[in-house]
């Protein structure tokens, strides 16, 4: 009998990818502060722990202002150059927008540094507000490329009608584009936020003293005992990341179904 | 057909030019479309009408010349400051919005109470035969039932003029032929002149007063749907309105508003200048052209109405109702097309047979 070889490899690709993710849950919940088998038995000990810790309240809270200014800021100039590279043809459009998609193939490292030495020539103080900097240039691209599909599939005539109807460019913009739009900007809203959380690199390079969940993370590692409450905000992390890119890809399918647009793909 | 001479005008072009770059899409468009009326813009694909439907709309704007909306210039008032509404190609149905919103789109500034807003809603989807379809999500709409929301969300705003982009492409066959006899009567109804971009001839000569037929850019003809088709100035506009036969001829005589001419494989005939000779006078050879149901072939014992020539059957296309037959006129390299009726007890004729052709010198048609 033939080897199903390419069953075999997916099947085999498939357990590396995901079989560290789950081992997070697994261990969030054994009641032993030694990441080993064989497990110890149930506990959910450590999830109280969690959530007594200050620290981490702490980082919690800053990672969350950062991701919410993140993706707000991301979505909102990613609505303009997806309606600008849609809508309009100009000189240069083509390198402009090559330029803004720029940072999602760079090296983080690399534009990390590099906004370290801006702001510290310029003297702009390491804070909540430069990780915010940083993450924007990173998410950026992300909202553009969602946002163009969910412009894209607009028909032209839809806003000339709006237009032919009485409504001027304003009205025309939140009557017609921006509720047919606003499945694409609440996904990309979702996977800005997604990406902002689990931002490292920006976060330890712009981030001075301020600690935020992953930069905290990194930081517990160091200290063995504290390994399960890692493991534990870990399964809650990729909980809540599921839960909004699953949310986020809902939306955009949704978005597709009510316009009756073709689906040209996504990132679930 | 109605008579629309004495109706006053709605819109006019003088001499309207577009370019986008390089490319010259109407090169001097000078016409009027009178108040009331059915017109149509008819032209094959690129040809300028679309363009010059958007003009009117105000979605393009122009590269020089002047466009007239009910004797006001409109140069640089925007498509929401227009007294036109048009029906789109795609529709442009609001997928978001019900049947009714979507009609009801245009009233948003409308200073009626809400109450008086939502019976013209009733009223419109009425005139289209959309009775109780007012709640629907428009997304969930057929073909045929988009278009009447997008004529009821023009037609609600009673505009001055209606535009239609080529309204009835996307339909089935047997939909848009009831739709156009629709669309008559409701032009017939409101009386707001309609504006119609059509590339199907047929469509075009079915429902509009006046037609005017765009190549490259430019009008090529502009008459009523009769007028087109029996005496079209150009080859051009005879091939794309119906069929023409063309014969090569020569003038013999001209005088005293006749002229005559010896054509391949028809002889000497005279024709009324006024009426049978079209387009400008050139030097050198003419061009005899007559439509394919003018000349018959005579079966047996029966007689030319008129004048009669030999041709010998090339090919023959039967189409249930009609026979379409190819025939070569002796003296003639090219066949003709002849259209026959086919009549209970007429045999369908073979390929090769030699026949009679019977034709009036009163159907023929000169190009100069």
């Amino acid at each position: 009998m033939k080897l199903p070889t390419l069953r075999i490899y997916t099947i085999a690709y498939l357990i590396f990818l995901y079989a560290p993710i789950i081992i997070l849950p697994i261990f969030a919940f054994n009641n032993s502060t030694a990441v080993a088998f064989p497990l110890q038995g149930f506990t959910t000990q450590w999830f109280g722990q969690v959530w007594a810790d200050p620290a981490l309240r702490e980082a919690l809270k800053n990672s969350l202002i950062v991701a919410v200014s993140t993706s707000v800021l991301s979505t909102f100039f990613g609505i303009l150059a997806a309606r600008a590279s849609t809508r309009y043809s100009f000189p240069g459009s083509g390198p402009v927008l090559g330029l803004i998609m720029l940072p999602m193939v760079l090296p983080e490292m690399i534009m990390a540094m590099a906004l370290l030495v801006v702001f510290l020539s310029v003297g702009i103080p390491l804070s909540l507000f430069t990780i915010i900097l940083g993450d924007v240039l990173i998410c950026t691209p992300f909202a553009v490329a969602i946002l163009t599909s969910a412009f894209q599939s607009l028909d032209r005539s839809l806003e000339e009608a709006a237009q032919d109807l009485g409504e001027g460019p304003f009205s025309t913009f939140y009557l017609v584009i921006l509720p047919l739009v606003m499945p694409g900007i609440i996904s990309a809203t979702l996977i800005c936020f997604t990406i902002s959380i689990d931002e490292f690199i920006i976060a330890n390079f712009l981030g001075s003293g301020q600690k935020l969940l992953s930069t905290y993370i990194f930081g517990q590692l160091r200290f063995p005992k504290n390994v399960p409450n890692i493991m534990a905000l870990g399964t809650i992390l990729v909980g809540v990341s599921i839960a909004l890119l699953s949310l986020a890809e809902f939306f955009r399918r949704r978005g597709i179904a009510k316009t009756g647009a073709k689906d040209t793909g996504g990132f679930l | 057909m109605t008579v629309t001479t004495d109706k006053p005008t709605m819109i006019e072009f003088r001499d309207v030019h577009k370019y986008y770059g390089d490319y010259h899409a109407l090169r001097g468009i000078n016409a009027t479309i009178k108040a009331g009326e059915f017109f149509s813009l008819l032209g094959p694909s690129g040809c300028g009408k679309t363009t010059l439907l958007r003009t009117i709309a105000g979605f393009e704007g122009i590269s020089s010349g002047v466009v007239l909306i009910d004797g006001k210039d409109v140069a640089g008032i925007p498509p929401n400051n227009r007294p036109t509404n048009m029906v789109f190609q795609s529709y442009a149905i609001f997928p978001h919005l019900t049947v009714e919103q979507n009609v009801g789109f245009g009233l948003r500034k409308d200073p009626r109470s809400k109450e008086d807003k939502a019976r013209a809603v009733d009223e419109a989807l009425a005139m289209v035969g959309l009775s109780g379809y007012g709640k629907r999500a428009a997304h969930a709409l057929s073909g045929g039932q988009r278009q009447r929301v997008a004529l009821a969300r023009a037609l609600i705003l009673k505009p001055k003029v209606l535009l239609l982009d080529e309204p009835l492409s996307a339909l089935d066959k047997k939909l848009r032929e009831n739709m156009q006899v629709e669309l008559i009567k409701l032009q017939r109804q409101v009386g707001i002149t309609f504006i119609l971009v059509t590339h199907d001839q047929e469509e075009a000569l079915v429902m509009s007063d006046r037609i005017a037929v765009m190549f490259e850019g430019e009008i090529a003809q502009l008459d009523d749907p009769e007028t087109l088709y029996r005496l079209p100035k150009t080859r051009a506009v005879a091939n794309f309105i119906g069929t023409m036969n063309f014969l090569p001829a020569k003038i013999i005589a001209e005088g005293a508003g006749k002229v005559e001419v010896e054509a391949q494989g028809f002889g000497r005939v005279i024709l009324d200048e006024q009426k049978q000779v079209t387009g400008q006078t050139s030097p050198g050879g003419c061009t005899i052209g007559f439509r394919p149901e003018t000349a018959t072939i005579l079966f047996e014992g029966q007689n030319a109405p008129d004048r009669e020539s030999m041709a010998t059957v090339e090919e023959v296309v039967y189409y249930g109702d009609m026979t379409y037959y190819d025939v070569r006129l002796d003296g003639t390299s090219e066949p003709m097309r002849l259209s026959m009726r086919n009549t209970f007890g007429r045999p369908v004729l073979d390929i090769g047979t030699r026949a009679r052709i019977g034709w009036s010198p009163g159907a023929l048609v000169m190009f100069r």
